[in-house]
């Protein structure tokens, strides 16, 4: 395997700066931490290493695409636009302002995000209209889709996998951020995904199941990109909901938060292993 | 020109269009081997095919799907309305056997409430072509317009020779003091048929086709309701969200009062059987029309009605 072009500590690096906007994004309204948490190195990992995407390319229609249909992860998102210089890191302070467009969910008033989302099971199906047109015109750029495993009770993510691969799309890949949980409980107590390996396998697709938190194994599995001739590309990436802090890491009452000044601060020297953090569970909120 | 080949024309001669469709190939049979890979069929998956849609419009496409109606609007509602609504996509909705079209299907197959769907998408306009030849007269002005559009495709052929269509104008057949219907689609054809009996019971009788129902023609409403003692809304749709329903917000909004009765489905789905026999039982034929408005029977004569002669 070759090694990633970006070291490791370097991506690791970027991705603490990463979870430290989200933390500080989860106060004054609050966000969805916990997806956002899980899906932090994924999402670093794909624009920083694998994507050709950059601030410079937005509208070239041979840039590579991502869908972030699994919408709550886009704190993760802004703040990796933060640090690769796709946004400017002052508008994340914005966050719920009524001046800017940085809210609970993607939309594309923020350049570099390709389609809104929010309602789940839907970009699937847009990535696969651009991965069509990719191939039409004979493109050789990547198109990837971001999904949550709770997004997978949506009928239309299956549907899409089959229509994706029925036209052989080997330039999309279907991204699983598979941290175990549904909003409000895990998925395995609510509607089991296991074997998901090979659910995707029988579906069609050619499939990686990997560390998400890991850079190593990240890059492993999308440097074998494409993955198989003709077959629908699916990473399962087996994550951690809440990554980062232990507080609230695995925690199903700890989807959507929104913290007080204290916590958020408290959170940032968790993250940084400084001392464990004791948060009241009033400041929590279960939307 | 036939639909499909209208079609074909358009898209062999721009590379943006794509044709696609969910596994209902009635009005696209011939365009497989003619348009190569800008023809996608995605199988029976109406809301996959609205997102592939999307983001093939993303790309810089100009998608025209096909399906069913029922399943169109219904099915894929939220995609359509998230997909193509919310960003303005320009993916063109060929709605298959739309309101009395889908005769004999039963109501799983009825959209008779697509008009109401529609029309409450922001960005989505709304088109209802009374024949084959009104609908190749619209569609090239509705194919090149950015927007999302929903076109219930109606290929019945009838004698009447339209008007050249302007987007959101309505085409004033005739202009009348007693009586104006105001129609759309399918029973235009019945409605001419009414107009003439009426016209031969000596009323003075307008007749307005109005083609989109999203933009509509407020001006056409507001001069028929002002210039008829009694304006008719005639639709093959409930009688919610429809046109009667477009017809009382224009009245509504420019602080005009008419006396407006509505002929449409009251709250139920139609009985399934062959076209003429639904038109029938519904009261839809022209001359059920023309009696209705009259209040009495004649001895008028009911032309034959044609069954469509399509199949899924």
């Amino acid at each position: 395997m070759q090694s990633s072009a970006i070291p490791i500590d370097q991506l690791e690096a970027t991705a603490l700066k990463v979870r430290e906007h989200i933390i500080k994004m989860s106060t004054d309204g609050g966000c969805f931490v916990g997806a956002s948490l899980s899906a932090a190195d994924l999402i670093v990992y794909l624009y920083s290493e694998f994507l050709n995407i950059n601030p410079n390319n937005l509208n070239d229609p041979d840039r590579d695409y991502l869908f972030l249909s699994k919408g709550h992860d886009v704190p993760a998102l802004y703040g990796t636009f933060a640090e690769l210089g796709l946004l400017e890191k002052d508008r994340l302070k914005n966050h719920l302002s009524l001046n800017d467009h940085i809210y609970w969910h993607p939309n594309t008033h923020i350049p570099g995000i390709e389609f809104h989302s929010g309602s789940l099971g839907h970009l699937p199906s847009v990535a696969i209209g651009v991965a069509m047109d990719i191939k039409i015109r004979g493109g050789k750029n990547k198109v990837i889709c971001i999904m949550g495993d709770g997004e997978l009770n949506e009928g239309t993510c299956w549907e899409a996998a089959l229509v994706a691969n029925a036209h052989k799309l080997d330039n999309l890949i279907f991204v699983i951020d598979r941290n175990h949980f549904q909003a409000n409980m895990p998925t395995e107590e609510l509607i089991p995904l296991e074997p998901l390996h090979d659910k995707f396998t029988a579906f069609g697709a050619a499939v990686k199941r990997i560390d998400g938190h890991s850079f190593e194994s990240l890059h492993e599995a999308f440097s074998a990109y494409p993955f198989e001739t003709g077959k629908l590309n699916v990473v399962i990436a087996d994550t951690v909901r809440g990554k980062g802090l232990p507080s609230i890491e695995r925690r199903a009452d700890r989807w959507f938060c929104n913290f007080n000044a204290e916590e958020v601060e408290s959170l940032l020297k968790e993250l940084h292993g400084e001392h464990l953090t004791n948060l009241t569970s009033e400041t929590l909120v279960v939307r | 020109m036939t639909y499909e080949e209208l079609l074909t024309q358009t898209a062999l001669a721009d590379d943006r269009f794509i044709v696609m469709t969910a596994e209902n190939r009635a009005l696209v049979r011939n365009i497989p081997g003619k348009l190569g890979n800008r023809f996608i069929d995605t199988g029976i998956t109406e809301q996959t095919m609205i997102g592939a849609a999307a983001g093939l419009a993303l790309r810089g496409r100009i998608p025209v799907v096909h399906a069913l109606a029922s399943f169109l609007t219904m099915r894929a509602f939220e995609f359509v309305r998230t997909d193509a609504g919310v960003p303005n996509l320009p993916v063109k909705l060929s709605s298959f056997i739309p309101g009395f079209l889908s005769d004999g299907n039963g109501p799983t197959h009825q959209a008779v409430e697509d008009i109401s769907l529609m029309r409450g998408i922001p960005n989505m306009t709304v088109f209802a072509p009374a024949d084959e030849q009104d609908l190749v007269m619209m569609l090239p002005e509705i194919w090149k317009h950015p927007h999302p559009s929903y076109v219930r495709i109606n290929t019945r052929k009838t004698d009447h020779q339209h008007s050249p269509f302007k987007l959101g104008k309505a085409e004033i057949i005739s202009k009348g003091d007693d009586v104006t219907i105001l129609t759309y689609g399918l029973l235009f054809e019945q409605a001419l048929i009414a107009v003439e009996i009426l016209k031969n019971e000596g009323l003075s009788v307008g007749l307005i086709n109005l083609r989109s129902l999203k933009p509509v023609d407020e001006q056409a409403i507001l001069e028929a309701t002002r210039e008829s003692a009694i304006t008719i809304t005639l639709e093959d749709h409930f009688v919610t969200g429809g046109l009667y329903s477009i017809v009382a917000e224009v009245l509504l909004k420019h602080c005009q009062t008419a006396k407006v009765i509505p002929m449409a489905l009251k709250d139920k789905w139609f009985k399934p059987s062959l076209l003429p026999n639904v038109l029938e039982h519904e009261g839809f034929t022209g001359k059920q029309i023309a009696e209705k408005i009259l209040g009495y029977n004649t001895n008028a004569y009911q032309p034959e009605i044609s069954i469509p002669q399509f199949s899924e």
